[in-house]
């Protein structure tokens, strides 16, 4: 099933002479509207007026993550907070978060694209949904919840923890299809073992799973866990949220992107030039009809590869490979994205820690775990010298992270030499 | 009459005790006595030292975090009751021990008790009033 077949088979020929007539109205829109777009293109030495074909799309400067951190909060806003109905944010302090907004329109076209991603996986109104993204400022379980609900299928708004519940209802509610991240995917299915639970008679048909960084192998480990088809859904919450790009049953290699709403591009990471397509590179996208909050050509920092062949579903969008890699040092730890500068930032304000630090990344049965080893200070500790003193500042330091980037890390205080021997910030020991 | 300790910070980890105790080894100082706290990610060790400004010193040039802390040291006679009789005046007076450790003098006679406290001077004052032998750092270091 195809949940909008007219644009979603559009001709190619059709669908790019669309993306150019919206890339040239969201271009006059943003250089008229948002004082940074202004800035930029002049900078530039280009005029909206000079767009006139995908080609020249290459002419326009990317806007990087920093830029959004820089126009912290609401800097790059195109319309007035009059017309804007809800706000969404990535994990982080102030001037070290981003913060995405929607109009009503906003809303209803990202219910419309989620609801297209749902469809492909093949749900329809017979279905019941365990959608286990987390619901909250980060645009996962609200922008799906919208999608479900719009196509008529009935949804259990669980977000993600309460493993033990969430197990429950599975038994006790009988869904049909499985929405969360991987990794949460696998906890459940390891602790629906542990409480006795046969997880492949359940009810649970098909899994639309993201947010992380995921491979074939874990792919096929879910798909046995559960006795179910798992497909991958891709999102960007700087760009929209969940519903850029889905897998469609049918052809179960690829996301089909939403090219009548989005462009994307290929770039080589380190020279910014455009690659062909197909050719590995970062993804860069262009919104074409983002009221609140359009973004051109941002660079996502997601290495993936664009695959032109026609898909047999029918669908004529271009498919993108799973994200395998990234082209920065963003994090992704339970479904949550996060930068080794953000801990920096934290452990920054908290008295008593040195500078250094070192997070170390692994894997506890399915789920991501986090030891953050911090140095004492010098100052700090020949002052005080006492375990309370200490066991205070590790509390700050859990509670901190916790509060501002949603991760909870083992603290671990260690002796100066430990941090500097090694020089890592970051060991991530997961495979994906 | 207050006594210095000097309180290192031990990462837990293989190998980090002996390191401290090495460097102690190689600038030839002496320990009276010592207790070592510990957590499940670190632990401290306390020292009562014949050197405290050199042990600091030493400590923290080999790259230990190191601090001075100030504690009371009780002289009482090794025998039961010893540790209670002076538990029963802290209680009455309502000071706070933070921790303690202890030995035993080289006669035998006596046990020595370290004592740290939220406020040592109130502490000392309180012990001398009521006629415990209150053993300054000068004397203790050189025990």
């Amino acid at each position: 099933m195809i949940y909008n077949e007219e644009f979603e088979t559009l001709p190619r020929e059709a669908l790019k002479a669309l993306q150019v007539k919206r890339l040239q109205q969201v271009l006059q829109r943003v250089y008229h509207t948002v004082g940074y777009y202004k800035k930029s293109l002049t900078a530039a030495k280009i005029s909206p007026d000079d767009i006139r074909s995908l080609d020249d799309l290459k002419k326009l400067p990317f806007i990087t993550r920093q830029d959004l951190l820089n126009n912290y909060p609401f800097g790059l806003f195109a319309v007035p907070m009059s017309s804007i109905v809800r706000l969404h944010a990535s994990s982080g302090t102030s001037g070290r978060s981003s913060v995405f907004s929607y109009t009503k329109r906003d809303i209803e076209t990202w219910t419309d694209l989620t609801a297209r991603s749902l469809v492909a996986a093949g749900l329809n109104k017979n279905d019941i949904v365990h959608n286990a993204f987390s619901y909250g400022l980060l645009p996962g379980g609200l922008g799906l919840h919208y999608g479900i609900e719009k196509i008529g299928t009935s949804v259990i708004p669980m977000s993600d923890g309460n493993t033990k519940r969430q197990i429950l209802l599975l038994q006790d509610f009988g869904p049909t299809v499985l929405c969360s991240t991987p990794s949460y995917a696998l906890h459940l299915a390891e602790e629906g073992k542990a409480m006795g639970v046969d997880m492949k008679s359940l009810q649970l048909r098909v899994g639309i799973l993201g947010g992380e960084l995921w491979s074939d192998a874990t792919r096929d480990a879910i798909e046995s866990a559960f006795g179910i088809k798992a497909l991958n859904i891709f999102g960007l919450p700087e760009m929209m949220g969940p519903g850029i790009a889905m897998e469609c049953l049918d052809g179960r290699r690829g996301m089909h992107i939403v090219e009548d709403h989005f462009i994307v591009e290929t770039i080589n990471p380190e020279t910014g030039e455009a690659l062909p397509e197909g050719e590995e590179g970062e993804l860069v996208f262009t919104s074409l009809t983002r009221e609140a909050f359009p973004l051109v050509r941002y660079r996502s920092g997601d290495i993936s590869r664009l695959i032109p062949e026609p898909c047999r579903c029918g669908r004529t969008h271009i498919r993108m490979e799973r994200v395998l890699k990234r082209s920065d040092d963003m994090l992704t730890i339970r479904g949550i994205n996060i930068f080794p500068v953000q801990v920096e930032a934290i452990l920054k304000e908290i008295e008593g820690v040195a500078p250094d630090y070192q997070l170390i990344i692994d894997k506890v049965g399915a789920l991501d775990s986090v030891e953050l080893r911090v140095e004492v200070g010098e100052k700090f500790f020949s002052e005080s010298g006492g375990v309370k003193e200490l066991q205070k500042i590790e509390k700050r330091i859990v509670k901190d992270m916790k509060d501002y980037l949603s991760i909870s890390p083992r603290v671990k205080l260690v002796a100066p030499q430990t941090l500097k021997e090694s020089g890592k910030k970051v060991i991530d020991k997961r495979t994906i | 009459m207050k006594v210095e300790q000097i309180s290192v910070f031990l990462e837990n980890k293989p190998g980090s005790l002996e390191h401290a105790t090495r460097i102690l080894t190689e600038n030839k100082i002496n320990i009276r006595t010592l207790s070592l706290a510990e957590t499940v990610d670190f632990g401290i060790l306390r020292l009562i030292v014949n050197d405290v400004e050199k042990t600091n010193k030493v400590l923290k040039e080999a790259g230990f975090r190191v601090s001075k802390t100030v504690v009371v040291a009780v002289e009482v006679p090794d025998q039961p009751g010893g540790l209670h009789s002076i538990m029963e005046v802290l209680n009455k007076e309502a000071i706070n021990v933070e921790y303690l450790y202890a030995f035993v003098e080289k006669s035998g006679q006596n046990a020595v008790i370290i004592f740290r406290f939220d406020a040592p001077e109130k502490a000392i004052e309180v012990l001398l009033k009521h006629k415990f032998t209150v053993v300054p750092g000068a004397k203790l270091y050189d025990f």
